[in-house]
This record gives structure tokens, sequence and C-alpha cells, in this order.
């Protein structure tokens, strides 16, 4: 399963961008360095099983209501805003919750209909059941 | 595709070559030895991030994934270990793996924090993937005011 190199904005945001309004508004892109939010690719684990290929992406800090998984024109989005549980000042950071954003290209043999996401303790498990092999027909030929 | 920050690398360095190469659960040196796999061994795990309200201190970890009932945090004097086990995909032969990014197996992680705390008022909360412990100071180490007398 291939990565999209050049992402792009989920549906939703492309229909709500008017091209007219604000000038560059339009042409809204998730290139990390033209993104106008930042977000942190997660990291996956993707393995094939009898089933067809599962992928495991770690989204830690993610709400169950905050993700939104969609495959759109067989491109796979994973995204959500993620947001950190600690109150009080900060005084030493390694880590920044923004978000996550992460796409792929789904192979043609996957039933997109079928898919399933799991989310738990911030462990997303997606399952990507690989279509029935359409049977084989005879053509009628036409004279 | 993850963008490559140089600066930060070089702050991540700085504060590691301030410590002495590594904290108390990894012996110096190994960042070196590992450094070409930046992502799951050079790297602590886990990352943490810490607070401090005065009274409590509060460390936040980056921890997604895990079982709660194999974590374990301890605290003696004024470090904190959180020590576990983060699952890989179970009975996966290696020709069936597409992607193996995230880092799977035991870890062990000392956070010293500047004050002695209170062990007995320990607080562990695991949601959403976040280690979320908080860590009053001890007693003995909040500031006392002291009054003085005029002679």
């Amino acid at each position: 399963m291939a990565e999209k190199t050049v992402p792009t904005p989920p549906p939703a945001q492309r229909a709500g961008a008017e091209p007219a309004s604000e000038g560059a508004r339009g042409d809204a892109t998730m290139e990390p360095t033209h993104s106008e939010e930042e977000y942190t690719p997660s990291a996956v684990d993707i393995y094939e099983d009898d089933q067809g290929l599962v992928v495991l992406a770690d989204l830690p800090g993610m709400e169950p209501g905050a993700l939104d998984v969609r495959v759109d024109n067989r491109v796979l989005t994973i995204r959500g805003r993620t947001q950190h549980l600690a109150t009080g000042t900060p005084v030493y950071r390694e880590y920044e919750l923004t978000g996550f954003f992460r796409q792929f290209q789904l192979p043609e043999e996957i039933d997109q209909a079928g898919i399933e996401a799991d989310l738990k303790q911030g462990l997303l498990t997606l399952r990507l059941p690989r279509a029935a092999p359409a049977p084989s027909r005879r053509i009628e030929v036409r004279t | 595709m993850s963008v490559y920050d140089p600066f930060r690398e070089l702050e991540r360095f700085r504060r590691e070559s301030d410590r002495g190469g590594g904290t108390g659960a990894e012996p110096a040196g190994r960042h070196w030895r590992l450094a070409f796999l930046p992502g799951r061994a050079a790297r602590q795990y886990p990352l943490v991030n810490l607070h401090d309200d005065g009274e409590t201190f509060t460390v936040e970890a980056l921890a997604p994934g895990l079982d709660p009932a194999h974590l374990e945090v301890t605290v003696v004097r004024n470090t904190l270990t959180i020590a576990g086990e983060k699952p890989g995909p179970a009975n996966v032969p290696p020709e069936r793996i597409h992607r193996s990014e995230r880092a799977a197996g035991r870890f062990v992680r000392t956070v010293e924090l500047p004050t002695e705390l209170d062990a007995d008022r320990v607080n562990a909360q695991y949601k959403n993937g976040l280690l979320l412990v908080s860590v009053p100071r001890s007693e003995s180490a909040k500031p006392r005011r002291v009054s003085v007398q005029a002679s």
C-alpha cells in the first residue's frame, strides 16, 4: 500500500474553500510546508493477513470523536486533532500534540465498503478486507 | 513522510550531551551505535512532557497502544520510572509486513525530578494512549517560611 506523497486535504475542506474568496485560500493543501495547520504523520505498521490488510496507527491523545478516517477515490485518509491532558505550567517539553494526518493510496483489490476501524488507547486498527475476485464470465459478442 | 528538522535534532543532541550522553536508564554511547535507526533505537521511549503547578509535578508520556495492566510506574526519592511493554503485531511472518514504523518491545524510562517526591500519593492514569502521572512534592521539599525576629 503506497503512501500518498503529496497530501491533499480531505473533501470536506476542499468543498468549504471557495476559490474566489480571500485569494490564496482556494488552493488549500496539506503539504507540510504549505499547510495551514500543523500536523504529524502518525507512525504505522501495515501487514497482510488472510483476510486482507491490517493498518495499525499510533495516534496518542486522540479522542474517538475527534478522529476522521475516510476513503475517497481509493485514497485512505487518517486525520484528527489531539490535545494534551496535563495541566499546570509546562517546564520541560519533548513533544507537542497538534494533530495527525496521513494518506495512503489503496490497492485496487481492497473492498472499500468492508473497511473497519477501531480506536483503543490511542491505537487505531484498520482492517481492509480483500475484495472477492470477480467471477469469470463469458462475454456476449454482438454482431 | 516525516519532516526532518535539523534544529530539533541539534536541540535534542544538546540536551543529551548536557546530561552526559543519556539518562540512567540507557548506557551512554548507545545513541551513537544505533543512530542509524533514529525512529526506534536512538530516541528514548516514551517521550515525556513535564508540568508543574507548584504542588504537584505532572508527567505526560506519549505511549499509545499499551495494556495499562502491564505498565509499571515507580517512584524512589526524586526519580520516576516508567516501564512496560509495547506489543507489536503478533505472529506475522516477516514477508507479510509492508511497513513497520511503530517500534515494539520492552522499555524503561527514568525521569529525574528536581525535588523529593511523595511516593504515597502518586496517581497514574492511562487515557487515549497518554500516560499521565501526577507526583506531589514531598512535605520536606516544600519551602517553609521562616519568621525573622528582631533582636
